[in-house]
């Protein structure tokens, strides 16, 4: 007897998978199961979450980074106040700088979408913050009237030097024409040791705030805030997105999109988080709609992990 | 009180036939999932595997997500930082969320081995697969909202593959009101609304016969009778 090729088309048919069963059946509750599900499930969920707790690691603030990283602290200003921080340069939906944005091809959905979330990183992260103190300090008047060449050599300067200087400690740094830098930096510095920069910063003078970006991307343009995710194994080349502080499991099913940061061409490629979003779009959409293309809706019957599962069926054909 | 619309018996088939929309929305929903098929008392003798409770699982641990996540709302997302009773709802927040994706993701695989979309369940799998997806979107925006340590880098790494495809402005990852409506009404009324209408599906259709499943079998030449119907056939 030949036996006809098993079709794993989603197709109805006439055939034994697109008719109701009528062959023998078994007794099957689904209310019990459902109830033994729950009970089972919820010892599972109460004995993990008693043992295992969950993690809770205190948030960094701007603050605790001043105190623990004052040299770092005074770096990422002085990149704030001449452009050159991670922000500056970020591109849409931040600000505009030219070719920052990431591309698909000629896609460039990042551009798109516009500056909806419209930061200067001089403004919004150092000139306004300290305009709030109660006694502003008076180099915030020589810098708004500088012109941008006279910023960008002001800063490249005090950057330069601090470099250079021992440990990179601001109070080390020789004497050179710095401008206003030195002063708004390290007023900028004093306000964040005191804690009052933080509430400062997001909130942007108004009583609510929910919106923290101006905070985290401040954050982020420093070494410190990074070197504390690095020791966490949170970061991008650690496979982070799918990590948890500490030993707990994270987003482990997020296992693809993390694996991808970690090959070529995605590694180094400047588009990289684009092109991995829209591989993982591609993949989605290939499992979702496996039954629909051949050749990989065949795989089941390729590789007969079914014969495991229904293996009391066949035994008993 | 008097009805003016009985339902008409056809002289063929003896089925009713409504003339209300109502009543044809009622019919159409009877024919497709009479209530034997919607809580079933019998089942296939193939659905014999323990790979059958993986769906089941799932649905149980959505329940607790569901319960601690309706907790933690109430209360706040920073309640659990300094409570001890939140602590522990926190935790089984996230044990029941590694729990569920644990379940589904086997539930997946297995579905994918037997092939499950075949006989018209097409809409079967691709519900069972959007409800991973929007599941994985719930969760990310839960990791937002842990106000800590790891909500901070999260946001601040995730921002770049949502701003890279033009939509971190309306998805910021750190904007704690943004998220936080996202995570407690949007997403997962999306996934209770998928799961369930997957879970009426599987009912529709029933569950998916052996691959190489043939008339001469003797679970198909030999059938016994189905519990469910002899039970009403006894009364």
């Amino acid at each position: 007897m030949t036996k006809s090729p098993v079709s794993t088309s989603w197709r109805t048919r006439d055939d034994i998978a697109s008719r109701p069963w009528g062959g023998t059946l078994r007794e099957y509750d689904l209310f019990k199961e459902l109830v033994v599900g729950v009970v089972v499930v919820g010892l599972l969920v109460l004995g993990l979450s008693a043992v295992f707790s969950s993690p809770d690691d205190p948030s960094v603030t701007l603050k605790s980074w001043a105190q623990a990283q004052p040299a770092d602290f005074v770096a990422t200003a002085t990149a704030e106040l001449g452009g050159t921080s991670g922000t500056a340069g970020y591109g849409p939906p931040y600000n505009s700088t030219p070719d920052a944005s990431q591309k698909l091809g000629p896609i460039d959905l990042q551009s798109l979408s516009g500056v909806r979330l419209p930061i200067d990183t001089a403004t919004d992260f150092v000139i306004s913050p300290l305009q709030t103190l109660p006694t502003a300090p008076a180099a915030i008047d020589e810098w708004t009237k500088a012109s941008d060449a006279q910023h960008a050599a002001w800063t490249t300067a005090y950057a330069d030097a601090l470099g250079k200087a021992p440990d990179n400690d601001p109070a080390k740094v020789p004497p050179g024409d710095y401008g206003p830098v030195p002063a708004l930096t390290g007023a900028l510095l004093a306000m964040a040791q005191q804690g009052t920069l933080d509430p400062v910063l997001s909130a942007k003078g108004s009583f609510y705030n929910t919106d923290y970006k101006a905070s985290i991307l401040f954050l982020g343009d420093g070494s410190y805030f990074p070197g504390l995710a690095d020791a966490q194994h949170l970061t991008g080349d650690q496979w982070g997105m799918m990590n948890e502080t500490g030993n707990y499991p994270g987003q482990s099913w997020l296992w693809l999109f993390s694996a991808l940061y970690q090959v070529e061409p995605f590694k180094s490629s400047p588009n990289a988080d684009v092109l991995v979003v829209f591989s993982m779009v591609i993949l989605t959409l290939l499992l979702t709609l496996v039954p629909f293309i051949p050749g990989l809706r065949s795989l089941p019957r390729r590789i007969p992990v079914h014969r495991l599962i229904w293996r009391d069926y066949y035994k008993h054909r | 009180m008097t009805v003016d619309h009985e339902p008409v018996s056809t002289a063929d088939g003896g089925e009713p036939r409504f003339s209300t929309w109502t009543g044809k929305a009622r019919g159409w929903a009877l024919r497709r999932l009479p209530p034997d098929k919607l809580l079933p008392e019998g089942q296939p003798s193939y659905v014999s595997s323990w790979i059958y409770v993986f769906g089941m699982g799932a649905v149980a641990a959505l329940v607790y997500i569901i319960g601690s996540g309706i907790v933690l709302a109430l209360n706040g997302p920073t309640w659990f930082h300094v409570s001890s009773l939140g602590r522990f709802i926190n935790s089984t927040h996230l044990w029941s969320v590694e729990l569920f994706f644990m379940f589904m993701v086997i539930h997946l695989w297995g579905k994918f081995w037997m092939a499950a979309w075949r006989g018209g369940r097409v809409l079967t799998w691709i519900t069972g697969m959007l409800a991973f997806v929007v599941s994985i979107v719930t969760a990310f925006t839960g990791y937002l909202l842990q106000t800590n340590f790891d909500s901070q880098w999260i946001a601040f790494q995730a921002k770049d593959a949502l701003n890279a495809v033009g939509i971190g402005a309306w998805f910021n990852v750190a904007d704690l009101g943004q998220i936080l409506m996202w995570h407690i009404t949007l997403l997962p009324l999306a996934v209770a609304v998928v799961v369930a209408l997957h879970v009426v599906l599987v009912r529709m259709h029933g569950v998916v016969p052996p691959l190489e499943a043939a008339a001469s079998d003797a679970q198909l030449s030999s059938a016994t009778p189905n519990p469910a119907t002899e039970s009403e056939h006894r009364k």
